[in-house]
């Protein structure tokens, strides 16, 4: 196996959206503040963005298919960054911290 | 065995240079203790991304990738860190969150090994016949006729979103706004 042939195979592509992906699950379990969850989420839609592209090209016998997908998947992360990030002005506005931690006033 | 100086050579060797990209974005996105750093991070593993895009024969997503991450969502991001003014360097309290660390990284760690052995070890069906060749005509023409439904319904998704960060945003940080006399 040819490290420069390596762009020709459906495997490489899984291993880098899986890579994008459990990145993403890491950060959404390790970081503390709400930004840097909402940068984890975007990782996690890209490797699944990259999958869905990798198995278009490859395998799919309509190739429009995925970059549809995709692009659809690219509108919606947009929407979901904005209204995340509305959420987190109006937090910011009541506790003065985005901190998930300070945010609990349910707190037991 | 491709030689580096062939075209084809050169061609695996800007494909490596953009998964190191993408990895090293992603690493920084998720590893770096202050957000700046973070987003900026999180703009090159996209970068890197959509060089992939284009390796995958999809030059049109890979332009959308570049336009809505990179200059989009980044950039909002971005301005949300500027306005919501996060701590630098987070004092973590220890106890509260000492099991997150190493579990988050082992389990991380667990799904990436099991999605890579089952990504590896699947035989994936080739598909016999291709329809079309996936060009951007084809992109374009089936968006208008086969998928205009969905993209009426994003169109519409977009609309609320608009409308609710307005509404959830349009007091600023500092409370509410008070009205002019």
């Amino acid at each position: 196996m040819n490290a420069l042939t390596l762009s020709d195979s459906l495997t490489t592509f899984l291993v880098i959206g899986a890579f994008l992906f459990c990145m993403g699950f890491y950060g959404l379990v390790q970081r503390r503040s709400l930004i840097g969850m909402l940068i984890a989420a975007e990782l996690v839609l890209s490797g699944a963005s990259v999958n869905f592209m990798a198995f278009n090209r490859f395998l799919a016998p309509d190739p429009v298919v995925g970059q549809i997908f995709t692009l659809f998947i690219m509108g919606i992360a947009a929407a979901e960054a904005a209204i995340a990030l509305s959420i987190v002005l109006a937090v910011y506005r009541n506790y003065k911290s985005i901190d998930s931690d300070d945010v609990a006033e349910l707190h037991g | 065995m491709v030689s580096l100086l062939t075209p084809e050579g050169l061609y695996g060797l800007v494909f490596l240079v953009l998964v190191a990209v993408t990895v090293t974005g992603a690493i920084v996105a998720t590893g770096s203790s202050r957000l700046v750093r973070s987003v900026a991070g999180l703009a090159l593993c996209f970068i890197g991304v959509a060089g992939l895009y284009y390796y995958l024969m999809s030059p049109f997503v890979a332009v959308m990738q570049m336009l809505i991450y990179v200059g989009a969502v980044c950039v909002v991001i971005t301005f949300a860190i500027m306005l919501a003014d996060p701590h630098p360097a987070a004092v973590r309290s220890a106890g509260a969150n000492m099991l997150a660390g190493p579990l988050s990284i082992a389990l991380g760690f667990v799904l990436f090994w099991g999605l890579v052995a089952l990504a590896g070890g699947t035989v994936w069906p080739e598909a016999s016949t291709r329809i079309n060749d996936g060009s951007m005509i084809r992109v374009g023409r089936s968006l208008l006729t086969d998928y205009s439904m969905v993209f009426e319904l994003i169109s519409l998704v977009l609309l609320l979103a608009i409308i609710g960060a307005l509404t959830l945003a349009r007091e600023g940080r500092g409370g509410p706004a008070r009205s002019k006399p």
